[in-house]
């Protein structure tokens, strides 16, 4: 996978996930952290899973995490995927606490494996858009 | 409590495979029809209908189009959308409505022309769609992918292997080369497995169930009627379900799922375990599946679920045959249908007389469904006898 523009689709941006897209097109990531209990949480919602309370911040994350399970996708879901088989698509435990969805991408990317700690990266998508990705640290 | 308060009067399958000159619905009914028969019951004498949804002829209100293609009133009628575990949920929702006198006869299908009614190319798309839309889908994941981050981390934490996955399919196209409603194939090694086309790591093309057109059937009455049936009932012992997210991303652990909870409520209300089950139909949409399953409800140790296959343990004549009719790996995968086929075969095997595939002591069966990404779970434990 290239770490430039590329074709691939633009994020949709659900109205409860405003300042996570914004976050992105400013390189940072932030995710909801609750008044009530101090939990950060993924995927965005009204109320704290952990305690049930709607007063939150959306706080910024560190961008550090591990690789908890991957998978190299060889079958495309869509033409503009196709273009980049193989690739990895993988799941990353943030310091923070939360999973979160991401491709592996950059240097080192087909060497992955679970454990390996990555840092997220930001990638171009659509006209103005980004998507928080993930590479091996120090990569 | 449901124990002894429903029956499986009936079951059957639609023909399954490529059936090109029917739509889903004519494949529901089809289904239904067999049912019934098998049940010595006719149309007019539903009351209850409970259908899952269909991806090839997307319905709006799948039930109600049903009832009205059948050409039935129903007094009770709903469809379900709970992927693969929708089968099992149906049995729950019939069997309660039979035990509180809501309905009299349920009838339930489910399944749709998933091979030959869209293009592989916009079956791959729409189930996708499982997937989360803004969480998930920006990264390309399939469906396989959301299973083989499990497989992955599963391998990773409880040594199962590649082989013993493999191990699984084997069995599998074994089991349905001796079932002659199955598609016609070719018997399978684990080379064969190991070598078949990577799909997305570790899940090749053979570790994936197929995509068929199929429906099935079930009709769920109240056990008053036993003995006036022409066959022999299946007894509803125990059911049980759990649900515990729907995206993979959202699962709190990959190495535990919801399986052991529904497994544990069906095993209790059935006022059984593990050691009294004589053959169990697990949902196997892909080869992992079935070894997490068959950990998760006891049939194996823990960590041990690959061993349990590998061993041929599993095979009709082994100590626990599991998905004797060939499972979705190598009989019959329709959307909801595939785990309905397990529902199915287990109240034949429990009637007796299956041939050269009944399994030899047939009296307690388990059936497990799961949908999403082992996300929502339903667990069946079905009996020769009241309890
Ligand atoms: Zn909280």
């Amino acid at each position: 996978m290239s770490d430039g523009p590329t074709d691939l689709p633009a994020p949709r941006e659900a109205p409860d996930a405003g300042p996570y897209w914004q976050a992105a097109r400013e390189d940072r990531l932030v995710m909801q952290n609750c008044y009530g209990c101090g939990t950060y949480r993924f995927f965005p919602s009204l109320l704290c899973p952990e305690c049930g309370s709607e007063e939150q911040v959306w706080g910024p994350c560190s961008g550090r995490g591990t690789i908890y399970s991957l998978t190299t996708v060889h079958r495309a879901p869509s033409p503009a995927f196709r273009k980049i088989v193989p690739y990895t698509v993988a799941l990353i435990e943030l310091e923070e606490g939360p999973r979160m969805m991401t491709n592996i991408v950059g240097e080192g990317r087909n060497e992955a494996a679970i454990g390996d700690a990555v840092e997220v990266c930001f990638e171009a998508r659509g006209t103005d858009a980004k998507v928080p990705q993930f590479k091996l640290a120090g990569a | 409590m449901l124990r002894n308060k429903a029956i499986i009067a009936g079951a059957a399958d639609s023909d399954v495979g490529k059936v090109p000159e029917m739509s889903g619905l004519a494949l529901n009914a089809q289904a239904a029809q067999r049912a019934l028969a098998d049940a010595g019951l006719a149309l007019s004498d539903v009351d209850g209908l409970i259908t899952a949804y269909s991806m090839t002829e997307p319905y709006f209100m799948l039930g109600s189009v049903l009832a009205e293609y059948l050409g039935i009133t129903p007094s009770l009628c709903a469809s379900l959308t709970v992927g693969g575990a929708t089968p099992g949920i149906a049995l729950h929702q019939a069997a309660m409505a039979v035990a509180t006198g809501e309905a009299e006869v349920v009838l339930v299908t489910a399944g749709e022309n998933r091979a030959t009614g869209q293009s592989r190319d916009d079956a791959v798309k729409a189930l996708s769609h499982v997937g989360h839309p803004y969480f998930e889908m920006p990264y390309g994941p399939i469906v396989p992918s959301f299973y083989a981050l499990i497989a992955q981390r599963y391998m990773h934490e409880n040594g199962t292997t590649r082989e013993q996955m493999a191990h699984v399919a084997v069995a599998a196209r074994a089991h349905a080369r001796m079932n002659p409603a199955a598609p016609a194939a070719e018997a399978l090694s684990v080379d064969d497995v190991l070598a078949s086309k990577p799909i997305s790591s570790p899940l090749n093309m053979l570790d994936c169930c197929l995509i068929s057109d199929a429906a099935s059937a079930f009709v769920v009455t109240k056990p008053e009627r036993a003995p006036d049936l022409p066959h022999r009932p299946a007894w509803l012992l125990g059911i049980g379900q759990c649900h515990t997210h729907e995206h993979v991303t959202m699962a709190k652990d990959l190495t535990a799922f919801g399986s052991a909870h529904s497994g544990a409520k069906a095993y209790a209300m059935a006022g059984l375990g593990p050691a009294d089950v004589d053959f169990a139909e697990l949902y196997d949409c892909f080869t992992i599946v079935p070894i997490i399953e068959a950990e998760e409800l006891g049939l194996a140790p823990k960590g041990e679920g690959g061993q349990l296959f590998e061993s041929g343990e599993t095979r009709i004549g082994g100590r626990c045959p599991i998905n004797t009719h060939g499972g979705l790996l190598s009989y019959a995968q329709a959307g909801a249908s595939g785990g309905m086929h397990g529902i199915v075969e287990a109240v034949r095997q429990l009637r007796g007389g299956e041939g050269v595939r009944q399994v030899a002591k047939h009296d307690i069966a388990l059936v497990h469904n799961e949908g999403g990404v082992l996300s929502s779970h339903c667990t069946m434990i079905l009996g020769r006898d009241a309890q």
